[in-house]
């Protein structure tokens, strides 16, 4: 993919924009000793990281012939994967239709139907698992949907793989460990994959939401879901985030960094501190997934904590 | 005696209880002595004798796979969490 925009040229269009985003360190957060810098996946088109997988499934199956041009596009997404689709749906004459849980922040859907998404709503109490449950059941009954799946698309960690994986390593080639959060997948297994062949050592580590109890909606332990595209042996360690400390994170992150950044960038941001916490010297990147514009609503910055807590318990926010 | 904190799909099992108490210097011996006070429990998370893969267990907030599995020591204020394996969120 070009890397006009990068070095100050012209991109051919805006899917030619979608990565070679900004490392940035971070003198003032990091321990004694320890370098740590933030991949900022917000300066993407849409604003976050699945810019990259939207483009690279969505192009991957008009490549192997598994959709046709005009062909609908359906997808389950709490929010940023169904808007990176949804731009490239438009730009390259698609219809989009995402299936997302009912208690996302308000920000998601509006941005779906600035880009011309129809959205299919899910139980929010189900989380994603519902929103995985319901865009199947509609994709079974209609056969002219294509579904790119990003749980299951190897299309999803290979974008990692070869952009954001060697855009890593050429800013921070000591790069000694690697932090993201635990979504799909598919950031940790990309990335991952590539860094321990170009540095084998590397440290691959996870943050992953503690969900609430009110998104905990299952009805038995078989309608978990471990994501195909997630490799596990890549990964060397996985901590548990609740949202109080994604929050934290978050508004450390804003406060002595000046990144407005998304809740997830508030988790991982805890991790690899507490990670670099326990180096004595080193050099860590952590991706931040995206921009804070879709939370504003929430008013993580600013609300007293506890309440917040409270009602982050039964959204689902990432 | 640890804690165990039981995720919402799984209370049936213990009467409904969000936490309930066990003891074992590992993550092994607290499972069985937790799986010895409710068989129930022991019952759904278990296939043959081994963890079913659709739930992770956390020793505080970490990842017990990436320490050293079910033999990771535990001390008597740690915290066990059981948690189903769920799809990713926001991204």
């Amino acid at each position: 993919m070009s890397t006009a925009a990068s070095a100050g040229g012209v991109s051919g269009d805006l899917l030619d924009a979608i990565g070679s985003t900004p490392m940035v360190e971070l003198r003032r957060l990091a321990p004694p000793g320890v370098r740590l810098f933030a991949k900022l996946e917000g300066a993407n088109p849409t604003g976050s990281v699945k810019d990259r997988i939207a483009r690279a499934m969505v192009l991957d199956a008009l490549a192997s012939g598994a959709l046709h041009p005009g062909q609908t596009i359906l997808e389950p997404s709490s929010g940023n994967t169904g808007i990176s689709l949804a731009l490239v749906g438009a730009l390259l004459g698609h219809p989009v239709r995402i299936v997302m849980p009912d208690n996302t922040t308000p920000e998601r859907a509006q941005l779906l139907r600035l880009y011309r998404a129809e959205i299919v709503f899910s139980p929010g109490e189900e989380g994603s698992n519902g929103a995985i449950r319901v865009a199947r059941e509609l994709a079974a009954a209609d056969q002219t949907l294509f579904m790119p799946f990003q749980y299951g698309n190897p299309a999803n960690p290979r974008a990692h793989e070869e952009t954001t994986g060697p855009e890593i390593l050429a800013a921070v080639p000591e790069v000694d460990c690697f932090v993201a959060g635990l979504g799909t997948g598919g950031t940790l297994t990309g990335v991952g994959r590539f860094l321990k062949r170009a540095r084998p050592g590397v440290r691959v580590i996870a943050a992953e939401p503690l969900p609430g109890e009110l998104v905990q909606g299952l009805r038995s332990l078989e309608e978990g879901f471990i994501p195909p595209v997630l490799d596990q042996s890549v990964l060397d360690d996985r901590y548990l985030v609740s949202n109080r400390d994604a929050v934290v994170g978050l508004r450390g992150l804003m406060r002595q960094a000046g990144i407005f950044a998304g809740l997830s960038c508030g988790a991982a941001i805890s991790v690899a501190l507490r990670v670099a916490g326990e180096m004595d010297h080193g050099n860590v990147v952590v991706l931040l997934a995206d921009g804070g514009w879709k939370y504003l609503s929430s008013e993580l910055w600013t609300r007293d904590l506890d309440e917040l807590e409270g009602e982050l318990e039964g959204s689902l926010l990432w | 005696m640890s804690t165990i904190r039981i995720p919402p799909v799984l209370r049936e099992t213990v009467g409904g209880a969000r936490t309930v108490s066990a003891s074992g210097t590992t993550v092994a011996e607290l499972l069985d002595d937790l799986f010895a006070q409710y068989p129930a429990l022991g019952t759904r998370l278990t296939e043959e004798g081994h963890l079913s893969p659709f739930v992770n267990v956390y020793l505080n907030d970490r990842d017990v796979r990436y320490r050293d599995g079910l033999e990771t020591s535990v001390a008597p204020d740690d915290t066990l969490i059981l948690l189903p394996a769920m799809a990713g969120g926001a991204r």
